[in-house]
């Protein structure tokens, strides 16, 4: 693990670009933890003698149609983001992982389950997030149940995958041979050397989140609009993208940059651990 | 090769089968009655008892989905609530909008996608290329509605070159020139999957020039630019192809969101209006559609890729 975070910021010195998403991605995290010393005004609150002020001194990224400090706003809306992401890839991962494994490891099963995850698949993604939203409602917690499902396929393909190749395994042979059972060889052998591509696949999953919640933000299916995400900004901002072309800038580009600095971190990791990644699916048991 | 499109087709018709289960349960995973949802708090008991046997809810469900999926067989999707149609016939209304849309988009998305991913690949590992790869990963990670609302702000709003909203049927008066009305909408949806696609093309290009056969034809003296056009690219391009499919998937999610962005009379936006009018029966008949569609589109390609590459064995 220290070995593998030393290597993404090994090769963040050595390219530019990803040491700049790792630093936006800093940024985003110290918005979020920190919103309430960061921001200059409160999210909410509403100034109506100063609507649609252009960015200035005191409000930096100017202000909206109910005088709401849009920088504040914009600090405020990465609490979301992450939240979003963090849910998103977490229930992903907690159903896409155990999916995966047992459908590897039960041939049987398997054969049910990954029929499941590719009868999922069939449906386009936005389409199944909102078919998820009319049964669920509307709010923060389904929509990241709706994102969820969409790439709990991905997750589980991914995972079914591995566990095919590393059940094969001398060492897994060995371990079994010798007597263990399927719960320790899979907590010894299965699931640490899974921890990689899990890793990248994480990165990426969380920067589509980002851009499936906007999207449903957008549509009015999403975030509740009293709450401050940065796609509601945007939702809010098209009636006054003329009048106001900051109110579209901002929260578009938090959306932009922070899903371009995952993906370029999810590249990074992708690039750093391929041969660790084929190491552990070639021969050897990684340590 | 036969049995290769019997296996495949008959997997297709599985998936299908499932996922029309799927979404027949859809109106029953929907909290509460579905007729009195449907209808909303100011319907009386009369009306939706009305619906109810209209739509053969007191049936069992089994049943109903025989009816349901016998009669989707036949063509017949049903009835919209708030139209009053059959739900073909609201889909066939937005279907000129969206095959356009879809269509233009993928002209871009080959135009762009794959020369740019060519030339990234041709210069591997120059500024040119760590540019342009660089700008399609931030391409790809922009919301299509952004790159919209922009198109809008500077085309239609400042410029006034193209028109913001809306579209005419190119059957309807103003005829083929209607179709500026598709440019600024397919533009935004391109630019995340052009993007892809650049990145795509590039990746397959290095792949290929490592392949024996590319040694080979370089060892025979044959010209570096015979090397990548005949050996190269068409090998290269055989991945890209599978990956149309995949596409057209993503161009129909985002066309949701795109439609909604310039108001245009499509599927994407009737799915969006349906769900917030609690039209049911179109969001199912939509949903069928196109799950139905991208099914067959990956059928064709999977296909399509057997017979160019005969290499491709039936897992």
């Amino acid at each position: 693990m220290t070995a593998t975070l030393q290597g993404v910021f090994g090769a963040a010195i050595r390219r530019p670009l990803t040491a700049f998403g790792l630093l936006f991605l800093v940024v985003v995290i110290v918005f979020a933890l920190a919103s309430p010393l960061i921001a200059p005004y409160s999210p909410l609150e509403i100034d109506s003698l100063n609507r649609l002020v252009p960015p200035n001194a005191e409000h930096w990224f100017g202000t909206d149609h109910f005088g709401r400090d849009t920088f504040s706003r914009v600090v405020y809306g990465a609490r979301l983001a992450l939240l979003i992401g963090i849910g998103v890839v977490g229930f992903a991962l907690m159903t896409g992982v155990p999916i995966g494994v047992v459908s590897a490891l039960y041939p049987r099963l398997g054969r049910v389950l990954m029929r499941g995850v590719d009868v999922l698949m069939a449906f386009p993604s936005l389409l199944l997030a909102l078919g998820l939203i009319v049964i669920l409602g509307r709010g923060v917690s389904n929509a990241i149940l709706a994102i969820g499902v969409v790439y709990l396929t991905t997750t589980a393909r991914i995972v079914y995958g591995v566990t095919l190749r590393l059940r094969e395994e001398t060492y897994v042979e060995a371990a079994q041979s010798m007597g263990a059972g399927t719960l320790w060889t899979v907590r010894k052998h299965i699931l640490p050397n899974m921890i990689s591509p899990l890793l990248v696949q994480a990165s990426f999953v969380f920067a589509f989140a980002q851009l499936g919640a906007a999207s449903l933000d957008f549509l009015g299916l999403g975030t509740p609009p009293d709450i401050p995400s940065w796609g509601n900004m945007l939702a809010e901002s098209r009636l006054y993208i003329t009048r106001a072309p900051w109110l579209l800038f901002f929260p578009g580009m938090m959306i932009a940059l922070t899903a371009f600095s995952l993906n370029l971190t999810g590249d990074a990791l992708r690039d750093h651990m391929d041969p660790r990644f084929r190491e552990a699916m070639g021969n050897r048991k990684r340590t | 090769m036969l049995g290769f499109i019997v296996k495949r087709t008959g997997a297709a018709l599985a998936t299908l089968v499932a996922a029309s289960v799927l979404i027949f349960m859809f109106i029953h995973l929907i909290p509460g009655e579905p007729a009195a949802v449907m209808l909303g708090d100011a319907a009386t008991p009369e009306q939706v008892a009305a619906l109810r046997t209209r739509l053969g809810l007191d049936e069992p469900l089994i049943i109903q989905y025989f009816y349901w999926a016998g009669n989707a067989l036949q063509g017949d999707l049903g009835r919209s609530i708030f139209f009053d149609e059959p739900v073909t016939t609201v889909i066939a209304d937005g279907a000129e909008t969206s095959i356009l849309l879809a269509s233009i988009t993928m002209i871009w998305v080959v135009l762009i996608g794959v020369p740019v991913g060519v030339i990234a690949a041709m210069r591997r590992g120059s500024w040119l290329d760590q540019g342009l790869s660089g700008l399609a990963m931030l391409l790809a990670s922009i919301p299509t509605f952004w790159v919209g609302l922009y198109l809008i702000l500077v085309f239609a709003a400042q410029l006034g070159w193209l028109p913001s909203s809306g579209y005419p049927s190119i059957f309807d008066e103003g005829g083929l020139a209607n179709l500026r009305y598709l440019i600024l909408p397919s533009l935004a949806l391109a630019t995340p999957n052009a993007a892809l696609i650049l990145r795509l093309t590039r990746a397959s290009m290095l792949d290929v020039s490592k392949e024996d056969y590319v040694r080979t034809a370089r060892a025979k003296g044959i010209s570096p630019r015979q090397v990548t056009v005949r050996h190269i690219l068409r090998n290269a391009l055989l991945v890209v192809v599978s990956a149309f499919g995949f596409t057209f998937a993503a161009l129909i999610s985002e066309a949701v969101v795109t439609e909604t962005v310039f108001a245009l009379p499509g599927i994407g936006r009737t799915v969006v209006q349906s769900i917030l009018r609690r039209d049911y029966p179109v969001i199912q008949g939509v949903i069928l559609v196109i799950v139905c569609l991208y099914l067959v589109l990956n059928l064709l390609v999977d296909i399509s890729y057997r017979f160019l590459d005969p290499r491709v064995e039936l897992e």
